[in-house]
């Protein structure tokens, strides 16, 4: 009666390989150009105009690899700088993110399935998510001193809220027939919450996650050019005072790369975690 | 107009008269405390004996929806009583199944056929009974091989199958269907009814389905129950002594079909 979706595709497999792996390559190849042009442009522009604000985008490559990644001491992958100061950053945004997320979602996901819990609380989230989430790291940095503990406080102050935000949504999202049917099979309360509630808010949960993964990153590097003895941030800021240009831009970059890899990273656990979704392929 | 000496189905007289399986007395429900407001159903009595396959029939809108929920304990209805095996009904009773109009929403999207099937029983039986009667479920609907699949990727004739085989796995004494096959196609629509008489004869179990189609509510029952406008109260239980082995050609147009639904659509004008 019905030829799925599968059965389509796993029929038309031998003749369409070779033709997902060329179009793949049209796919990478088209969302590079750009990329790829814009840096030759930068490039050739910086080297002709040769000021020692915008050093040429090879330069700052060369100050990754050798700041970075590889360095003096010729051991692979990471360099002292690196594993002082990558390290310790890395370690306080996950770790501030994971407590951000484990609290966040558990509130919301509990705040969308009360609607009397909601009515209280929701100007008081309305409120927090309005307060941008930077201001806060100078009252944390007066309250905490210098510090990891002023830099995790900033992070899930921050980042909480679109993770509560979307849990709620997500929570709320679940449908009054699905809600009819587990009454109607006697769901166990257990099974209630992480059989029907949790997996049909996960969607919008993911979008708090990517929302809140991005910020996170940003609130890191904010609280370290605050106020740190290591990290990103505080890299950042030594370069600056000691005009070394190609350093700072070497930090940028590196975050810029940081914060594609997280998304992407996160993006295909969501495709995995969601792949029931329909047209999600 | 209580159905008490309207009850003559063989079913019942032979099977329980002295104790339904089922009894609604009484029943009324109103949205909201406001009396004002219009009650959606009004003083609903009926009864239904072990085994018996008896449909609701009522126009549009008339409460039929709200009266299943009431018997099915998903709302406590304004007053009266639904007793089952001689229990009232407080809550959702434990061995009841409900298969709603809706199977896109009732079923879970992010659980395979297989899963969804075995979803209610998780908390209850032992994961060898469980996917035993998964199994056997999904062959009583014809949906052997098709476990795997997510519901999307089924028509929804098949995923109507789905629910339907979710209810049977729980293996309920009484089974209530709303409107079940109010959103397929008309030939899929005469294969679900099939589908259900034949389970329900395998099974001998006892089936309340709500339907607004005269002709379905004849073909598919041992008899059928005609609602009123909204307010619903009972108008009429109609014995439908049409012969067991039904057949979606012949017996439609047989004679006695045809007496029994311009009977049936004769009462629903009312």
């Amino acid at each position: 009666m019905t030829a799925t979706v599968d059965a389509v595709r796993e029929r038309a497999t031998p003749a369409r390989g070779r033709r997902r792996t060329t179009s793949w390559l049209a796919g990478f190849a088209q969302r590079w150009a750009v990329f790829v042009a814009a840096v030759a442009v930068w490039q050739v522009a910086a080297a002709s105009a040769a000021s020692a604000f915008f050093p040429p985008p090879s330069r700052i490559a060369q100050q990754v690899w050798d700041g970075w990644l590889v360095g003096e001491s010729g051991r692979p992958l990471l360099t002292d700088v690196a594993i002082d100061n990558l390290l310790p950053s890395l370690g306080r945004m996950f770790g501030s993110w994971l407590i951000a997320v484990v609290v966040g979602v558990t509130l919301g996901i509990a705040l969308g399935r009360s609607a009397k819990a909601l009515d209280y609380v929701g100007p008081l989230l309305a409120f927090f998510r309005a307060i941008p989430p930077p201001v806060l790291a100078p009252v944390f940095l007066l309250v905490f001193n210098l510090g990891t503990p002023m830099q995790v406080a900033t992070i899930v102050f921050g980042v909480i809220w679109p993770l509560i935000l979307n849990s709620v949504d997500g929570a709320r999202s679940v449908d009054p027939t699905q809600y009819a049917t587990a009454r109607a099979f006697r769901l166990p309360r257990r099974q209630w919450v992480f059989g029907v509630v949790v997996p049909a808010a996960l969607p919008k949960v993911f979008a708090g996650l990517r929302v809140s993964l991005s910020l996170a990153l940003i609130l890191m590097v904010i609280s370290e050019l605050l106020g740190a003895v290591d990290g990103l941030g505080y890299q950042l800021n030594i370069a600056k005072s000691s005009f070394d240009f190609p350093a700072m831009w070497a930090v940028v970059v590196l975050l810029g790369v940081l914060g594609y890899l997280f998304n992407s990273v996160l993006l295909v656990v969501e495709r995995r975690v969601l792949r029931w979704q329909p047209g999600r392929k | 107009m209580a159905a008490g000496p309207e009850v003559t189905s063989d079913a019942l007289r032979k099977e329980g008269a002295a104790t339904p399986m089922l009894r609604v007395s009484g029943l009324a429900h109103r949205y909201g405390d406001d009396p004002g407001v219009a009650a959606a159903i009004e003083d609903v009595s009926f009864e239904i004996g072990a085994g018996e396959l008896v449909c609701i029939v009522g126009p549009s809108g008339c409460g039929k929806s709200t009266l299943l929920r009431a018997i099915a304990g998903l709302h406590e209805p304004t007053s009266g009583d639904v007793v089952l095996h001689g229990d009232r009904v407080k809550g959702v009773p434990d061995d009841l199944a409900v298969v709603f109009q809706d199977y896109s929403r009732s079923l879970f999207p992010w659980l395979s056929v297989e899963k969804n099937v075995a979803f209610p029983l998780r908390s209850r039986v032992g994961r060898a009974e469980r996917r035993a009667r998964v199994a056997e479920a999904l062959a009583d609907v014809g949906l052997e091989g098709q476990g795997a699949k997510y519901p999307w990727q089924l028509s929804g004739g098949m995923q109507q199958r789905v629910s339907i085989a979710r209810a049977l796995a729980y293996r309920p004494a009484l089974m209530l269907m709303d409107e079940p096959f109010a959103s397929v196609d008309a030939q899929t629509r005469a294969d679900l009814e099939d589908l259900v008489r034949r389970v329900r004869s395998e099974h001998g179990m006892t089936v309340l389905l709500v339907t607004h189609d005269i002709d379905e509510s004849v073909y598919l029952s041992d008899r059928v129950l005609v609602l009123s406008k909204s307010p619903a109260r009972v108008v009429r239980t109609l014995p439908v002594d049409l012969p067991a082995e039904r057949d979606q050609i012949t017996t439609r147009g047989s004679a006695q079909f045809v007496e029994l639904r311009t009977e049936v659509a004769r009462l629903l004008k009312h």
